[in-house]
């Protein structure tokens, strides 16, 4: 350990002091500088596409055409494929995230736990292109013997595979959540003749009630913003359908579409992405407030 | 019929209970095992059809129009120069948050509106700092659809993890070694260099490690700014052969990276593009995947080395 200098003096301490409190300071600031960034941003470049085009138009149209030469604004195309791929992926992470976070922190044996928990964390670190090349190539195919009618592109497909990625943050979230669960409740209705699913599904899940929802909430808000893999296996053309077995664009991929092509500054196209991110960004903020308020709701209740 | 005895009855109840929570118990290990077994699938898939692909040839190209031609020279190096710039960006300011936020700021709302901030951050979609850095950096600041601007929105998007991870480990350390720093005469910074920052490099590694392996994986932002175009040079080498012998040239230089590279192979139609995708994805798999593991392995040794 390392001795302090003779030498320093106390008044050039007090002058690194100060200096280093405004260093760190402005890491602080930083942080909130990304959020002015993203927030100004959408507004200032989507100000222009909401000056044009009224906002009735968005949910008075049918179909979302920024690009064409009669344009349409119906942004409910654009949020009817979100809503489907969500919805999808939801189906597959809550049920198998609630049961794999009820099996670890009930059943599963401490050690085995603790392997296992960071493996399956592993699956949310994967690079979404990859899972996109997956569901587009893979899955499809597969899917394809089922519904003989599949197309190239589905955001049933898509919908899977973001489910398979957000399992993670369902029984992590969802697993410790549960473990803080007093063991004082559980011994009770052991005691009253409960068995461990029992416990399980009658004391610590209602329980853990609000930090599990919390892990649904920042769930649903991974999904409604993912990007590559919607991209990639959902489909570009906007489309308003609630059929997952069709391929249509989500809020993301409508961004990803339009960005691949050639984007000059100002043009409607380039406006008409920022107004699309301010969509996605309200959506996804709602849900992240809410998950966190859930969260802390449940750190105070236990 | 007589009325079946209490205890008989209890005792099949017990026994209903018994059989109903194995069964979960072996459902459970079942789902874990088939959920960890699509990690493997991945792999597999990955490797069945791009490892034939990885040679000497396929890292020193160029992208090509003819499949069998292409590499990935241009992305792995791309990749390697973003993350450059994303680590100096994030870390610095990550780490200096996570120290003021844990170690000097005063309880009030504005430290609340900072938590509420980066908390919300975190979940903020990573297109969105693609926006921004479309807007702000390519336009705004005339950085171009350059590495600056890709390394920036990059660090951006990473900057929560790093902050997490600081103040994460800076919980861990006991109130009594601040204490008795100060007990000495130490000032609150000369308590953080020596002694609160040593005990929490391993923490904080571990976040750093865990970001920069989400900001290679990343397309989404890179492909908003404008990143997807045929580059087929390499930008400038940041060091030169004449005074100052550093150049900075590199980082306004458009490029590719490996995802990106990736997502142009995945779209294109034929298989050998295909082969080409999964080579790239292999790479970047092994990648991320080791990165993840080794900062899990770092965590467990620096939980088990310490004992306060």
């Amino acid at each position: 350990m390392e001795v302090f200098p003779r030498t320093s003096s106390r008044r050039l301490d007090k002058a690194v002091e100060t200096f280093m409190v405004w260093v760190l300071r402005a890491g602080g600031w930083a942080s909130v500088l990304v959020t002015f960034g993203i927030v100004i941003t959408l507004v200032t470049e989507s100000w222009p596409f909401f000056r044009e085009v009224p906002l009735i138009r968005l949910f008075q149209d049918t179909m979302w055409t920024p690009l064409f030469a009669q344009p349409q604004y119906g942004i409910g195309a654009l949020l009817a494929g979100t809503l489907v791929t969500t919805g999808v992926a939801l189906l597959v992470a809550i049920p198998l995230g609630t049961i794999l976070a009820i099996y670890l922190s009930e059943f599963a044996d401490p050690k085995f736990r603790d392997w296992v928990k960071p493996m399956l964390e592993l699956l949310s670190a994967v690079p979404t292109v990859v899972y996109g090349y997956f569901a587009l190539l893979s899955l499809t195919p597969i899917l394809q013997k089922i519904f003989p009618d599949l197309p190239q592109f589905s955001m049933l497909s898509a919908g899977l595979m973001m489910g398979v990625m957000i399992v993670p943050y369902v029984t992590s979230l969802g697993e410790d959540a549960m473990r803080s669960v007093p063991m004082l409740l559980r011994e009770g209705a052991f005691a009253l003749g409960d068995g461990k699913l029992g416990v399980g599904l009658r004391v610590v899940f209602p329980g853990a009630f609000s930090g599990l929802a919390a892990a649904y909430v920042l769930a649903i808000s991974r999904a409604v913003g993912e990007t590559m893999i919607v991209a990639i296996a959902a489909g570009l053309q906007p489309k308003m359908t609630m059929n997952p077995l069709d391929s249509a664009a989500t809020v993301t991929a409508f961004i990803v579409q339009v960005s691949l092509g050639d984007l000059p500054h100002g043009s409607i196209g380039y406006q008409s992405i920022f107004a699309a991110g301010a969509a996605l960004f309200l959506m996804t903020l709602g849900f992240n407030l809410a998950g966190h308020a859930l969260r802390r709701r449940f750190h105070r209740a236990t | 019929m007589q009325p079946e005895p209490l205890r008989t009855l209890q005792e099949g109840r017990a026994r209903r209970r018994r059989a109903i929570d194995s069964n979960f118990r072996r459902l459970g290990f079942f789902l874990t095992l088939s959920t960890l077994g699509i990690l493997a699938i991945l792999m597999l898939n990955l490797a069945m059809n791009g490892l034939a692909r990885i040679d000497w040839q396929f890292m020193s190209s160029f992208p090509s129009r003819r499949a069998g031609e292409a590499g990935i020279l241009s992305a792995w190096v791309g990749t390697l120069l973003l993350m450059l710039v994303t680590a100096s960006a994030a870390i610095p300011f990550g780490v200096a948050a996570g120290i003021y936020l844990e170690e000097y700021a005063p309880k009030n709302r504005w430290t609340a509106f900072v938590e509420i901030n980066i908390a919300n951050l975190a979940g903020v979609p990573s297109i969105l700092y693609g926006l921004m850095a479309l807007g702000l950096f390519v336009y705004q600041f005339r950085f171009g659809q350059s590495l600056l601007s890709g390394g920036l929105a990059l660090g951006c998007l990473v900057l929560p993890i790093v902050i997490v991870a600081t103040r994460e480990s800076l919980r861990t350390i006991p109130s009594g070694i601040r204490e008795a720093a100060f007990a000495l005469g130490a000032t609150r910074w000369q308590a953080v260099w020596h002694h609160l920052l040593p005990y929490s490099t391993g923490g904080i590694a571990t976040g750093v490690i865990l970001a920069m392996s989400r900001a290679i994986g990343e397309s989404a932002p890179l492909i908003t700014i404008g990143a997807l175009t045929f580059i087929a040079f390499l930008p400038p080498a940041p060091l030169i052969s004449h005074a100052p012998f550093v150049s900075v040239d590199w980082l306004f230089s458009p490029f590719t990276a490996l995802p990106i590279q990736m997502f142009n192979w995945v779209s294109r139609p034929g298989e050998e593009f295909q082969s080409n995708a999964a080579a790239a994805g292999l790479i970047l798999m092994v990648i991320t995947l080791s990165m993840n593991a080794a900062a899990i392995l770092l965590r467990r040794r620096a939980q088990r080395n310490i004992t306060w």
